[in-house]
């Protein structure tokens, strides 16, 4: 399946032509240069390429971390590059869930209040709070581990529970930056089922980082390689 | 996100540095101390000073002196008067005009005069003044020991304790109900014929002319009766006649016709009879004080109240209290430089928390609202803990003033008092003085990019 096949209202992640430019002394880094990329609903796309390749600016465009230098990002028909920064703290809150190489969970908070974080910001109530992340945490295997702090878990055991917290607020789309990165291949390999899983019961449409091309052609339904900030190739898996 | 889980996360937040948000908080608390210490003693001053006024039972009396005499305080007053010497002088034409005057209940001369006591065949030196019998009702005398004058004639004396153990070391009651003589000088007029005239100073007569003018001192003796004793000088030692150590009724004072201090001025004045120094006009209440004042004043004469005191007491503590406040103010204002520090550097360490929060959703307002909300914290902690150190402070200040006051064998005073407004104010002071502390900071950690604060762990 190819960008230019699939209509912008059918598409769970669409980019129009999308660059982003990084001014560097006198001359300009383009990180992503024009990128046309259409996702559907439910699929789960790998974003492959070497490092600098722009894989991780584009991942950050479509979090609604960073803003286009031109282009448009359109998520469920809306564009991220016209959303005032509240508009898009709210996209990030309630449309998507990250997960990151290196976990990024706060260390003085026990996983049970990492998972509850986004919530807090989403003004879930505290009652509710409190249920979903017990579910999210079962969900990843980590039920009987509530009150632990991340400093208390293994690699692995902590990308669940940042997995736990991308799943908190039921977002549509779970982004997803290197996250076998940090985890020896067993760890990763288990990791990854549970992303594949979850997005197939779920029914979330998962992007992913990464450089190891075996990961993707095992897990992705379709693999994007990315050189120099451009599009190069696709992949479907058969 | 709601104010529940801003506080709650705000504090947790507070207690991962306990070591570095604690001492910014005592910094805090040692700023909201100093500046409530200070206004506190302003407080308890001012409280002092209304008490001693209150205490003086003068709230409803006018004072009245004439401006021939001397120069008042009040320069504007005295540029905008007549001459001095054009201005009436203040005699009994004038006591009778102004006991006239609606609302004025009685009009009393201030008579203080020096006199020798003679007790056990020992002299001693006192002065001595007129006291009416309205005096009675002054706090002065709610410990009197012995009785108040039988009427405003009577030939009685009330001592102040510190005169009359002076006169008997060993027993001062035991002299109540015991005679006593007064000497004193007493006024004569000149007879009429030059050749009549005692000598004031040994020349013989001034020589002719009908501006002659002039009186003679005598010295006389009057027996009294001690009726009673008092501790402290009536009318909180606010007018001529408290400063005394021997009280006699007033009209007694009148009648011995004893010669003052300003029948000197009036005979250098030459032509008019007898004037009196002050009067003092009791006015049936309290709020009729500034008519009965004006009428006065439009007589010419110079007035003075305990209402012009209060007034300009209050000016002198609202400038006190906003040099007590600039001052006290000063360690606040060092303390926010501490919390500035205290929140930049937060911002810094906790870069990647910041940048996590807002790739979980949070927006740059729910990351200033939080660096607001920890700033407030700091400076409700601090003001809380400021209070509890300023009372201690208070407290100390007042024991040791306790301690002065005693040593010098006076009333022990509170010159320090926390009124509860001031608790509140500096609470609140501290919390918003607080939070323009962490106006930069917390915008500094607003606009933190994530990408870059994630990109770099």
């Amino acid at each position: 399946m190819s960008a230019t096949q699939v209509s912008a209202t059918t598409c769970a992640v669409r980019t129009e032509n999308v660059t982003r430019h990084y001014p560097m002394g006198e001359g300009l880094i383009r990180a992503v240069d024009g990128v046309s990329l259409a996702i559907d609903p439910g699929e789960f796309v790998a974003l492959l390429g070497q490092s600098g390749s722009g894989k991780s600016t584009l991942l950050n465009l479509i979090a609604g971390l960073d803003r286009p230098t031109s282009g448009s990002v359109l998520v469920s028909g809306r564009d991220l590059a016209k959303m005032s920064s509240e508009e898009l703290a709210r996209y990030r809150r309630n449309d998507v869930g990250m997960v990151f190489q290196s976990f990024h969970l706060i260390a003085s908070m026990t996983i049970t209040e990492n998972v509850e974080l986004p919530m807090r910001f989403a003004e879930v109530e505290r009652a509710e709070r409190a249920q979903r992340s017990r579910e999210a945490l079962e969900r990843v295997g980590l039920g009987k581990r509530l009150d632990h702090r991340p400093s208390q878990l293994s690699g692995g055991e902590q990308q669940r529970v940042s997995l736990a917290r991308a799943l908190a607020n039921r977002p549509r789309l779970l982004l997803a930056d290197e996250p076998t990165g940090n985890l020896d291949s067993r760890t990763g390999e288990d990791i990854l089922n549970l992303i594949r899983d979850l997005s197939l019961s779920l029914g979330m449409t998962v992007i992913m980082v990464t450089h190891e091309r075996a990961i993707a052609e095992r897990f992705a339904q379709r693999s994007v390689f990315l050189a120099d900030g451009k599009l190069v190739s696709e992949e479907v898996r058969a | 996100m709601t104010g529940y889980d801003l506080l709650d996360l705000a504090v947790r937040n507070l207690r991962q540095s306990k070591l570095r948000n604690g001492l910014t908080t005592i910094g805090i608390s040692v700023g909201v101390a100093s500046l409530v210490a200070m206004l506190s003693l302003g407080v308890g001053l001012q409280q002092l000073a209304t008490r001693r006024l209150a205490g003086s039972g003068l709230f409803d009396t006018v004072f009245v002196t004439s401006r021939q005499d001397f120069r008042g305080f009040d320069k504007e007053d005295d540029a905008k008067a007549p001459n001095p010497e054009k201005s009436p002088a203040l005699d009994e034409t004038a006591r009778t005009k102004i006991t006239q005057l609606p609302n004025v209940l009685e009009v009393e001369p201030e008579i203080r005069v020096m006199g020798e006591v003679v007790a056990n065949g020992e002299t001693h030196f006192g002065f001595v003044t007129g006291l009416p019998m309205s005096a009675r009702e002054n706090e002065a005398f709610d410990n009197l020991k012995g009785k108040f004058f039988s009427s405003d004639h009577a030939d009685e004396a009330i001592l102040l304790m510190d005169f009359a153990k002076e006169l008997d070391t060993k027993d001062p009651a035991g002299l109540i109900g015991k005679d006593i003589t007064l000497r004193y000088g007493e006024r004569q007029a000149l007879a009429q014929e030059p050749s009549d005239r005692p000598a004031m100073n040994g020349e013989g007569s001034s020589g002719g002319g009908g501006d002659d003018y002039g009186f003679s001192v005598v010295r006389k003796q009057q027996p009294l009766r001690v009726v009673g004793l008092i501790d402290q000088e009536p009318y909180g030692g606010m007018r001529t006649v408290s400063r005394g150590r021997i009280f006699l009724p007033v009209r007694t004072t009148e009648r011995l016709n004893m010669a003052q201090f300003t029948d000197m001025r009036s005979s250098l004045r030459g032509g008019s009879g007898k004037t009196y120094m002050t009067l003092t006009v009791r006015v049936k209440d309290p709020g009729k004080v500034q008519a009965v004042q004006d009428a006065i004043s439009q007589m010419n004469f110079r007035t003075f109240s305990v209402l012009d005191a209060t007034k300009s007491l209050r000016r002198f503590f609202t400038v006190l209290d906003l040099f007590l406040g600039i001052f006290g103010s000063l360690a606040l204002a060092v303390a926010t430089l501490a919390i500035i520090n205290t929140l930049v550097m937060a911002v810094l360490e906790r870069r990647r928390e910041i940048g996590v929060m807002k790739a979980i959703g949070a927006s740059d307002q729910d990351v200033k609202k939080l660096f607001f909300t920890e700033a407030g914290a700091m400076g409700f902690f601090g003001g809380v803990l400021g209070i509890v150190l300023g009372l201690g402070i208070g407290k100390a200040i007042n024991f040791g003033t306790g301690i002065y006051l005693h040593r010098h064998q006076l009333p022990s005073e509170a010159v320090w008092v926390m009124p509860l407004w001031l608790v509140g104010a500096a609470i609140a002071f501290s919390i918003v003085v607080s939070l323009m502390a962490g106006l930069y900071p917390a915008s500094r950690a607003a606009k933190l990019d994530p990408v870059q604060t994630l990109k770099y762990e």
